[in-house]
């Protein structure tokens, strides 16, 4: 996905235009955590730091956080992850998505890893 | 937890562990399945709709022999050994001097000696503890050359019994040693998911073996410590370390019926001022069922709140997702105030409170053998 970034905390960023990104968690980490039971997501309008935790993702063993990639301004929660938690284990970077981040500074998406460069981050932490 | 993997200790059945596609990591010094590649929700599940296959050999098991081991025991707990007929486990406590938890562990007659199982992270001071109280004339020997297997689910006895024929007439807490596919075993009906199941001893060499004649039966399938943790949870079960430890009592953790009828008119255990007090007086605090509402999870060291605020009136000791109950669940300590069926509780989970409810346990009913 060429609009797509990645953090080291296994976050996928998706840059849907203009200055609002989608967050979500990988396909790898989805896989390490197992059942997802449970997510915790952060209220609409919450500004939040670069790599602050504001989400969480429950499995069923143990709770995980879930890092802002970027410092910014939530828009979007992803509502049926309350109903269907699942979601993020189906389908993690489609149907669950976590949250939307309106962004002031697009350029920093640069400092995040491209697909490639996550699959060899994943590869050297096995 | 940070222990690399290459200086952990291996199970017989590492090599099956790996076949199965088990993911290992470190437990009590050894590498252990959390799960296998069906997650640990769906060997949950399996366990309570047919029959799982644990592996819990890296759990200390030993024997005693000689007259007076029973009297011996008894001067470690609060259980009454010496009345434990050939033929019988009893799950009992190992108390400090000051009442508190030392063990939990399981302790079995069968005729010319007793079998105990220890907590994997406890059996070097279990025994060291059990060796240096016995008298001359009776002699304690571990068995590290032994593997464990729990067999557990509401299929596990018609599943076993082509292997193994005497096995469906063991009583639950029964234990008789027998052959299971031709390996030499000693098995009990017991287990710690709440399910009817079995508990079998078998030597490390034929473990594997063994394991596999499990697994080919119908029903069965391999689970591993993920599910093992949710489905005793749901059980009601403690955990060593997390529910019951050498700050918590007997009395407090619910557990006073492991304390025998005569040695409540004997009181002469380890700790048992203390047991004796809190039987008359009530103890300050008593391990519950707590119900979280809604679907978010409160772990453990979650304080416990009451619901008009006020400062913490305990906290959770074991909290998780409970597959069969389709919802949270947790287990912890509260101000025996607070303690009754019913009460209106507050979560403190990271920083908000989570309305739960206290429940009696267990949160799914036992299915034991009757």
């Amino acid at each position: 996905m060429p609009d797509t970034k990645y953090t080291t905390s296994h976050e996928w960023v998706r840059m849907d235009g203009g200055d609002v990104v989608t967050i979500g968690i990988t396909d790898h980490a989805q896989t390490a955590l197992g059942d997802v039971v449970f997510v915790d997501l952060p209220e609409v309008g919450r500004e939040v730091g670069g790599n602050e935790a504001c989400a969480v993702v429950e499995s069923v063993k143990a709770a995980s956080d879930v890092y802002a990639p970027l410092p910014g301004k939530v828009v979007e929660a992803n509502a049926r992850l309350s109903e269907d938690p699942s979601l993020v284990n189906r389908d993690p970077t489609g149907e669950g998505w976590f949250y939307k981040l309106e962004i002031a500074d697009a350029a920093a998406l640069d400092e995040l890893m491209d697909e490639a460069g996550y699959q060899r981050f994943v590869e050297s932490q096995a | 937890m940070a222990t690399p993997v290459d200086v952990l200790l291996e199970t017989p059945l590492a090599g099956l562990h790996r076949r199965l596609g088990g993911r290992l990591v470190p437990f009590a010094g050894y590498a252990m399945p959390v799960h296998y590649p069906a997650g640990i929700l769906a060997e949950h599940l399996a366990c309570r709709a047919g029959a799982a296959l644990f592996d819990v050999s890296h759990m200390g098991q030993a024997e005693l022999r000689g007259e007076g081991a029973a009297a011996a025991l008894e001067a470690l707990t609060p259980a009454d050994v010496r009345g434990l007929k050939p033929g019988r486990q009893r799950y009992a406590l190992l108390t400090t001097i000051t009442g508190g938890i030392f063990d939990d562990f399981m302790v079995a007659n069968l005729g010319d000696r007793l079998f105990v199982v220890v907590n994997a992270a406890r059996k070097e001071e279990d025994f060291a503890l059990i060796e240096a109280a016995l008298p001359a004339g009776v002699t304690m020997r571990r068995l590290p050359d032994r593997a464990l297997l729990a067999f557990q689910g509401p299929r596990a006895t018609e599943a076993i019994a082509p292997l193994a024929p005497d096995l469906a007439a063991l009583p639950f807490m029964g234990i008789a040693e027998t052959r299971i596919a031709g390996v030499p075993a000693i098995a009990s009906r017991s287990g710690y998911t709440g399910e009817d199941g079995f508990e079998i001893s078998a030597p490390a060499a034929e473990a594997e073996r063994l394991a596999e004649a499990l697994l080919a039966l119908p029903g069965a399938s391999p689970a591993g410590l993920g599910a093992r943790d949710s489905l005793r949870l749901e059980a009601g079960l403690c955990l060593y370390g997390s529910d019951i430890d050498e700050t918590t009592s007997p009395v407090e953790a619910g557990l006073t019926w492991t304390v025998g009828k005569r040695r409540r008119t004997e009181w002469n255990f380890p700790g048992a001022e203390r047991v004796r007090g809190e039987l008359s007086n009530g103890p300050s605090r008593l391990r519950v069922g707590l119900k979280p509402e809604g679907r978010q999870p409160a772990r453990a060291h979650t304080p416990v709140h009451a619901p008009d605020g006020g400062p913490a009136l305990g906290e959770v000791t074991s909290g998780g997702f409970g597959p069969s109950l389709g919802g949270p669940m947790a287990m912890g300590y509260v101000a025996r105030s607070h303690a009754a069926d019913g009460t209106s509780l507050e979560l403190m989970v990271r920083g908000r409170a989570l309305p739960a409810r206290v429940v009696p346990l267990p949160f799914t009913p036992h299915r034991y053998a009757r």
